[in-house]
């Protein structure tokens, strides 16, 4: 192991302990803190001061170095905490994350950043402990610092609504790094909707654009990570002349001088009561990071490792399934081997469960996903002015990992969607009757072999005479008798925005064709159900890649295919007299009272040495998409878990095909796609219309009812 | 002037290429060697259904889900048969990996750059466009396929057209 090994260890384990450390704080009750709570906080905190001490990392140490010695005396009961405290922890807690990654990336992290938070925790430790020793001056503190606690954490101040709407207003130059000009255009005129533009200049390797208005770094980021790079955007307040602004920068002059001499007088307390443990540097802190480790009971392992080992284990499998396969055939042979067979046997399960422990590692629930979205939705609410409260369903459904990062930005921008423009105003809810609290619904389950993420909120609802007008505005073809589903795909049309007016969350058009593309990137697609005045559910359908699948494995002539088990409904012997012959060669087949479209594996898929009479074959009833059909097949093999393995990797997308597994004995089975099977089922008989009629003749006419 | 020579003996020496011969009936065809991942037998090929009939399925290659091309049946070579004999060469070309059914594999010859002539217009079972040229060794004459070009073309359906949509 070399430096850059421990690097990287630091690194995740920092990053680990920032998620926590949010967690704790977005869990903590104010009113009533759990000590337990604020000693983790403490804890975590503490652990990457040491980690970032050890190596180096200067600025993230002093800013964590601050931040401590706070939470410090917060968990002694010398701070009482609020919410708006709360709120600059958790600012603190993302510069820390920032300086972090700008550490991984080698590079220097931002100093402006940094000194402010450091100057806004001073400050709140100068105020708070300062006039904690008299009782009861709740509103002297508040009144005295308003300054430095509240031009800080501009967007972290949902508790005094007025008073983030005047102090936010400022100066921001946006620099964008290595933007060509396609791509600036555009940006620019982002910006534009977020304020009001200043100056801008430069060229493709820097363009500079200084931006006043009320809007946060942190969102100007949120719009443009969708377009370019986090690294491509540097973002600084600069001094405006107007009043508010003007107060960052004699903030920040002095700052850096009051920056050492403050915290010696801050963490000289610290260090008494906290003896040992801060000050006593490089090897405690080592050994402190390396206890967390091992409490959080985890360790990180490249996926690649992990692919492979799932590769590996396959072909232990298939080993074994051999050797399984050469004893059954000497068994009558030979007396003296049951001691063979017992070892083939424990092999077999031995190899059996280590490929299911193998599978288990790549898929991890949807509760890192989820786990963000109290945030997110913490903040966004504080900065509209909305209450909403947030759900969250099927956390543990599990998803491939690859998958669950890919999946956090387009849901990210879909919850803060909803909450911008689904969900209306306190206000506007008690006159139309609803509850203030607004609802928002994030949810995860399987679902026809796919994975189903659903955003619902119980807001305004999509308007589809408005999203009409707006599209002829925006000149896209549309008419008045399109259904519903396709109106409200519109909203997915590049710089389509329904919002009445563009807030600085959302409702600028850029980010849902985006949504979109990620999505179907990922091979999903997203699907919009929306009621006026009740609400609006989008629903994002992920196929499975990597998920394991359950399957029902089936057997058609020679060939065994797979189906997905939560497809399956039921299966029966189909009678003759219940069989119907359709217009257009089609044949359905009556189960209970319910005509089902009959699709025959062995046409669809040409199966040359299959049962061709339907009677002797066996119907499996299959979902699809809704729907329902009666699939026959020659004979069902059994229920197992089987690897997914997309056909597109090397191959391409095949009709009817979902993708394709592994069988024990090392062949390759195909996935049936219920829906595509149906589909290719229809275009085959379209096809060969006329050269297929004498197939109708075995079927009975269908009876006029 | 010996500098300049250095070099030109330097070039040609860099320039010269191996190549896997593999019989088809009874011409021989080339491909670069480093495109050639492993060579194999023809084993538990799994049908797909309405794929083209030189596209004989899929196999797994150690947990890879791998296609097979039957280049006899691409190139309506009679006594197309599958044995203990078959051979295929599992090929990486565009970051994926295909393998090609042949007759057989010879050997790994280099061809020095003035051996390798260019290909003239002919063909229509296999278009010119994929040969990167005619190898000469002595008595033999070795087909120099791109296989790359010739995998990747839409004629043999095995990338999807639109490859994002």
């Amino acid at each position: 192991m070399d430096i850059a090994d421990f690097f990287d260890t630091f690194f995740e384990e920092a990053e680990e302990l920032l998620a926590d450390m949010e967690q704790h704080l977005l869990e903590l009750d104010v009113d009533d803190p759990d000590s337990e709570q604020l000693n983790a906080i403490f804890r975590a905190a503490h652990s990457i001061k040491g980690g970032a001490g050890t190596f180096g990392l200067s600025v993230l140490q002093k800013t964590t170095h601050i931040l401590e010695n706070l939470l410090d005396y917060a968990r002694k009961g010398e701070l009482t905490l609020r919410a708006d405290l709360v709120d600059t922890f958790l600012e603190a807690k993302d510069i820390m994350h920032e300086q972090l990654n700008a550490y991984r990336n080698e590079e220097e992290p931002d100093r402006e950043t940094y000194e402010r938070i450091c100057q806004t925790l001073q400050q709140i430790a100068l105020e708070e402990i300062g006039t904690s020793l008299e009782v009861a001056a709740d509103t002297a503190p508040m009144t005295s610092a308003p300054a430095p606690t509240e031009e800080a954490p501009a967007e972290a101040a949902p508790v005094k609504e007025e008073a983030a709407a005047t102090t936010a207003a400022g100066h921001l130059k946006v620099a964008l790094i290595n933007v060509d000009e396609k791509d600036r255009i555009l940006l620019v005129e982002e910006l534009e909707q977020l304020g009001d533009i200043q100056s801008q200049s430069g060229d493709d390797k820097r363009y500079e654009v200084t931006l006043s208005g009320s809007v946060s770094a942190e969102d100007i980021e949120a719009v443009m990570c969708f377009i370019i790079e986090p690294d491509q955007i540097d973002i600084q307040q600069v001094a405006g002349d107007d009043a508010s602004a003007s107060a960052p920068s004699p903030a920040a002059a002095p700052a850096e001088e009051k920056a050492p001499a403050e915290p010696q007088k801050a963490p000289a307390d610290t260090k008494a009561s906290a003896p040992d443990k801060a000050a006593a540097g490089d090897e405690p802190a080592k050994g402190k990071a390396k206890k967390a480790s091992a409490e959080s009971s985890s360790i990180r392992v490249s996926v690649d490792k992990v692919d492979q080992i799932i590769n590996l284990v396959g072909e232990l499998i298939i080993t074994q399934s051999m050797l399984d396969q050469t004893v059954s055939d000497l068994d009558d042979q030979s007396i003296g081997n049951s001691s063979l067979q017992n070892g083939m046997s424990l092999l077999q399960r031995n190899a059996r469960d280590l490929q299911e422990s193998v599978m288990s590692i790549r898929m991890i629930p949807m509760e890192f996903v989820f786990s963000r979205f109290p945030r997110v939705v913490r903040d966004t609410a504080g900065k509209l002015g909305k209450e909403i409260e947030l759900v969250t369903e099927g956390k543990s459904t599990e998803l491939d990992k690859s998958l669950v990062e890919r999946i956090t930005d387009p849901l990210t921008h879909l919850v803060r969607n909803s909450l911008d423009h689904g969900i209306e105003m306190p206000d506007v809810r008690e006159s139309i009757g609803k509850p203030r609290t607004g609802k928002l619904t994030l949810s995860a389950r399987h679902q026809g072999g796919n994975i189903l993420i659903e955003v619902r909120d119980d807001g305004a609802g999509l308007d589809r005479d408005r999203l009409l007008a707006k599209a002829r505005d925006n000149g896209l073809n549309v008419s008045d008798t399109m259904t519903d589903e396709d109106v409200f795909q519109l909203i997915f049309a590049p710089g389509f925005s329904t919002a009445n007016e563009v807030t600085d969350v959302s409702g600028r058009g850029v980010g849902m064709d985006v949504v979109k593309r990620n999505i179907q990137g990922m091979g999903g697609r997203v699907e919009i159900q929306s009621k006026k005045g009740e609400g609006t559910i989008t629903s994002i359908v992920l196929p499975l890649t990597l998920a394991i699948l359950d399957g029902m494995s089936i057997k058609v002539g020679s060939e065994t295919f797979i189906l997905p088990l939560s497809t399956v409904l039921e299966s029966l012997q189909p009678d003759k007299d219940d069989m119907y012959a359709m217009a257009g060669d089609d044949v359905v087949l009556k189960v209970r009272d319910e005509y089902l479209p009959v699709i025959a594996i062995h046409e669809v898929l040409d199966v040359e040495d299959a049962i061709t009479d339907p009677t002797k074959s066996i119907a499996v009833i299959v979902q699809g998409e809704g729907r329902r059909y009666a699939m026959l097949v020659d004979e069902l093999i059994g229920q197992q878990q089987v690897v997914v393995k997309n056909l597109e990797d090397n191959y391409r997308k095949v009709p009817g095909i979902s993708a394709a597994t592994i069988l024990g004995d090392g062949s390759v089975a195909l996935i049936l796609d219920i829906s595509g099977l149906h589909r290719l089922n229809r275009a085959k008989k379209e096809a060969g219309k006329p050269a297929n009629t004498q197939t109708m003749s075995f079927y009975k006419e269908s009876e006029p009812s | 002037m010996s500098q300049a020579n250095n070099g030109a003996i330097l070039a040609t020496e860099a320039d010269n290429r191996e190549f896997l011969v593999f019989s088809l009936g009874d011409e021989e065809y080339a491909i670069d060697i480093l495109k050639v991942q492993e060579i194999r037998g023809y084993e538990n090929v799994t049908r797909i259904a309405n794929a083209p009939d030189f596209i004989k399925g899929v196999t797994n290659l150690r947990g890879v889900i791998v296609p097979i091309v039957d280049l006899r049946i691409k190139f309506h070579l009679e006594n197309v048969e599958y044995g203990g004999q078959t051979v295929v060469i599992v090929v990486n070309v565009a970051d994926r990996v295909v393998g090609i059914v042949v007759d057989g594999v010879s050997d790994v010859m280099t061809l020095k750059p003035d051996q390798i002539k260019p290909a003239p217009e002919f063909g229509v079972t296999l278009s010119s466009d994929f040969l990167s040229g005619l190898g000469s060794l002595e008595d033999r004459m070795l087909v120099i396929v791109d296989i790359d070009k010739l995998l990747t073309s839409e004629e043999m359906a095995l990338v999807d057209s639109a490859s994002h949509h």
